[in-house]
Formats: C-alpha cells, sequence, structure tokens
C-alpha cells in the first residue's frame, strides 16, 4: 500500500480524507485506485487526454513527476505520493 | 616574571611583531592583495570614520573573533587603532595565538588620515536602534552589518489581507526601511478573522490606510508607501521597480501570473505565499530555480480551484504562511540560510504536517526557459479565462 495525499480541494471528494492507503504500481495506477474508491478523482487530477494538468503537481516523495517517469513513475510499499494543486486564497472571482 | 612598564611592554611588542606604514598599507591594497585588516579602535571611534574595507573588531572582542575573519594563520593580519600602540600589543596577542604574520599600522588611524588616504564613514545603528535590533545583531547570521542591509531594503507586498498581514508586520519589526503595499480593498468586518493589520476601528477604511498606521505603530523607523490601485500589467513595472523585493500575498490567478512575470522580467526576488482552507504553500522564486509558470503552465479554468471565499480558511494559516515568507524575505535581504528557492513547502494544518517537496524549472517554460515566449506583460484577466480587464487609467496613480 502506498500513501497518496489528498490536497484540500479534493478532499470533499474522499470524504474529508487527507491521505489513503492504496495498491498500485506506478502514480497512474494509483490515481486511478483512489478513483476506484471516491469517484471523480482522477477527473480532478487529469485531463481529457490522461495527462496531469498544467495547474497540477504531482509528487513522488520530494520529487515532481514530470521530472522521473510521468504517471509511469513506480511506486514502492514506502513512498508518498503528493498532489499539489494551484492555489490562489481569497477572491471569489478568480 | 620581569616588571615591565607600559612604554617597555610597547617595546617589546612590537619587537615581536611585523609594522607597516599608511604608504605601505596603501600600495599592498592596491596591488589586489587579500589582505585582512581590522579596526580594533572603540565603536564611538570607528563610526567617526575608518580604513575602507576594514573589519570593525573591538580591541576586547579581538583574539575572542579572530578566527571568523581569518582563519588561516599563515596569512598575515593587519591591526590598527587610533594612533600605533594599542594595535602594536593586540598584534602581539595575535601572534601567541599563532599568527605567523600580524602586523599593526604605524601611527594608526590618524596616520592613513594624516597622509590623506580615502577613509569612510560607516553607516551604523543609532542608540536606540541598536537596543530595538539587538535580539537580531546578538545573531551572528545578521549582526550590525545585516541588520543595516535591512534597514537600507525595500519590499513590496501585494495585498494587506491574510497573508500580507503577518509578513508586512514581521517586516516592518524587523526594520526593513520600506515597505510598499498594494491593495485597492476597503476593511470588511469578515476580514478580521485573520487580517490582523486591521481592526474594528478600521472597518470601511482603506487597507492601506489601517496598514500604514498599524505598520508605523510598530516601528517608526519604517516607510510605507500604499498604493490603493489594482496591480495591473500597466503599473506592475513601475511599481515593482521600486523595490528590492516582492511578497505575493494575492488572491487570485491573475495577480500571481502577473506578479510572477514582472518580478523575473525585472529580476527580483518573489517570496510566493498561497493558502486553501487548512492548506498552505509557500516558495521563493529568486531565478536560481523554477518560476511560477514552471511550476502551473496552464492556470485552472474558472470555477475549477474553489476559492476561500468559497470554501472558507482557517484564521490561524496566513497567519503562519505570511510568517514564513517574511522569513524568507529576511533571508534573501540579509543574504544567509537557505532559502525556498527550488523547494515548495506545503503545510497542512488540519493534520499538522510539513512537508518540503523539490520543484525544478521547466526548460520549455515560456517565461524563463531557454526560449521564452513570455517577453512582456500581457493580459492575465484573458490568460486565466476571465473577461478582460484592460480599462484602468493609464498612468500610475500617485502613492496614497
Amino acid at each position: 500500500m502506498t500513501t497518496v495525499y489528498i490536497p484540500t480541494p479534493l478532499r470533499r471528494l474522499t470524504a474529508g480524507a487527507s491521505k489513503l492507503e492504496v495498491e498500485g504500481s506506478s502514480v497512474g495506477e494509483l490515481i486511478q485506485a483512489v478513483d476506484a474508491q471516491h469517484p471523480g478523482v482522477a477527473a480532478k487530477i487529469l485531463d481529457a487526454d490522461g495527462e496531469v494538468k498544467r495547474f497540477i503537481n504531482v509528487f513522488r516523495n520530494d520529487d515532481e513527476i514530470r521530472s522521473l517517469e510521468g504517471l509511469d513513475t513506480p511506486v514502492g510499499e514506502r513512498d508518498r505520493i503528493s498532489i499539489v494543486p494551484a492555489m490562489a486564497g481569497g477572491a471569489a472571482t478568480a | 616574571m620581569a616588571h615591565l612598564n607600559r612604554d617597555q611592554l610597547v617595546e617589546l611588542a612590537k619587537s615581536e611583531i611585523t609594522e607597516i606604514t599608511a604608504d605601505q598599507l596603501k600600495a599592498r591594497l592596491d596591488r589586489g592583495e587579500d589582505l585582512t585588516v581590522i579596526d580594533i579602535r572603540e565603536r564611538d571611534e570607528f563610526v567617526q570614520g575608518h580604513v575602507p574595507d576594514a573589519t570593525f573588531v573591538p580591541r576586547g572582542h579581538l583574539e575572542l573573533q579572530v578566527e571568523q575573519y581569518q582563519s588561516d594563520r599563515d596569512e598575515p593580519v593587519v591591526l590598527y587603532c587610533a594612533g600605533g600602540v594599542r594595535s602594536a600589543l593586540a598584534a602581539r596577542n595575535l601572534k601567541e595565538m599563532g599568527y605567523r604574520n600580524p602586523i599593526s599600522l604605524i601611527g594608526g588611524f590618524n596616520g592613513w588620515k594624516d597622509a590623506g588616504m580615502e577613509f569612510k564613514v560607516p553607516v551604523v545603528l543609532n542608540d536606540e536602534q541598536q537596543i530595538r535590533y539587538s535580539r537580531h545583531t546578538m545573531l551572528s547570521e545578521i549582526g550590525e552589518a545585516g541588520q543595516i542591509r535591512l534597514l537600507e531594503s525595500s519590499v513590496l507586498l501585494i495585498g494587506a489581507g491574510g497573508l500580507g498581514s503577518p509578513a508586512a508586520m514581521y517586516l516592518a519589526a524587523a526594520g526593513v526601511g520600506k515597505l510598499g503595499i498594494i491593495d485597492f480593498d476597503t476593511v470588511d468586518v469578515s476580514n478580521l478573522q485573520r487580517q490582523l493589520l486591521h481592526g474594528q476601528k478600521d472597518v470601511g477604511r482603506p487597507k492601506i490606510d489601517s496598514a500604514r498606521d498599524r505598520i508605523q505603530d510598530i516601528n517608526p523607523d519604517v516607510e510605507v508607501v500604499g498604493y490603493n490601485v489594482p496591480l495591473k500589467s500597466f503599473n506592475a513595472m513601475e511599481i515593482i521597480s521600486e523595490y528590492d523585493l516582492v511578497i505575493n500575498g494575492s488572491d487570485n490567478f491573475p495577480t500571481r501570473y502577473l506578479v510572477n512575470d514582472a518580478c523575473h522580467l525585472l529580476d527580483k526576488p518573489l517570496v510566493d505565499g498561497s493558502i486553501f482552507m487548512f492548506e498552505g504553500q509557500v516558495t521563493v522564486y529568486d531565478g536560481t530555480g523554477p518560476c511560477y509558470r514552471c511550476l502551473y503552465p496552464d492556470p485552472p479554468p474558472p470555477g475549477e480551484v474553489p476559492s476561500c471565499a468559497e470554501a472558507g480558511v482557517m484564521g490561524v494559516l496566513p497567519g503562519i504562511v505570511g510568517s514564513m515568507q517574511a522569513l524568507e524575505a529576511i533571508k534573501l535581504l540579509v543574504g544567509f540560510g537557505e532559502p525556498l528557492s527550488g523547494r515548495l513547502l506545503m503545510i497542512d494544518t488540519a493534520d499538522m504536517t510539513v512537508r518540503t517537496l523539490r520543484v525544478d524549472a521547466a526548460l520549455d517554460c515560456p517565461l524563463c526557459g531557454g526560449r521564452p515566449t513570455v517577453t512582456e506583460l500581457i493580459d492575465y484577466e484573458e490568460f486565466c479565462g476571465l473577461p478582460s480587464l484592460a480599462d484602468y487609467p493609464e498612468a500610475v496613480p500617485e502613492p496614497a
């Protein structure tokens, strides 16, 4: 099982859970495994082409997966996956 | 042990060390020799003027601190006082510490000055400032020189809200000489849950006015420049160019891209912070790592990421994130420690976890990559999929 940290904006979809333990051998598989438990999560992270949206960064441990093998980046039991979306803060208009 | 009188002791010291004249010292410095020159006089003497590039270490601290300035005992160390007596005695002590070539300046600073050599009058903290900033100056990473750098620095805060409040208050307390604050909002009761620059009595006032009052109460050393205008492409370059560093506490994506681009184009370090509900992010964009566009090449479509106004924010969170931004700014301005450049700090205050993630510059970044396509400011509302807001007055309004 690998730990996936869920960013605050997506916790509406995970019943408030800030981290989930899921099975998978790559980052992409982990995202699908989270989506199987909490439908809708993958659509928030991935675009129509199945790539990570360009205002979201996904990390395996301390490294962004674009600098590794993208969604194919292999993961092990002790890895931590962080999903980091752009956040702007206050205003309601943007 | 033989008893020596004053003159005998000085003679003994001079016989054991090297003495050079002002002309000789000048010639060696002019040749570009990397000489450690230490002014060992008292503070009230030093502040009247000193040999350029001399380090100030008063006689009473010399043996305790000399290794900070020259640790290699084979290298020469030039000491001077006012007339060449105290420095001869001090040089002899360095010899006892193993320094092979301690040198005393004949005639001291007076001799240097009388020979018509150039000297420098240092900027120093006044008596009140020495007390006010004593907890800083006793940190060797800051010291008096670092504190003076802060007093001579300027920081622009984008927004006087949740992040800008703690950042402005700590930077003011730290003695950053000039704080620019850009915000065209007025204080609302719903701000007071987290925006500590403003109080109940300020409701309805422009935020820059209550910010100025609060900052001047914290530290009258600080000059506050308020800009009661929106930051847009037409005024960003002119305003940002006036400052050494920018702290981003803006609350919308167009301004985040605008500030990132302008800071990159002007080569100004940017300390970025953002918050959402219980979670915060802090990083530094200073040209040595990625920029905001490297991390987030495209903005989220409008409505995709909920705002704090819609989802709420824990009031203490901007206090933490904005304080971290102030700390990063102070590190960058003084020049110590390891700034968060190339690292994204994430804090989740709900489970109180902090992660520091490595972030790299994107080679294909349209702004800071090898072949930039963004070479001037653009229409950021349009870029973020919002109605274009191009209709603002052309000139930069006078600072309020």
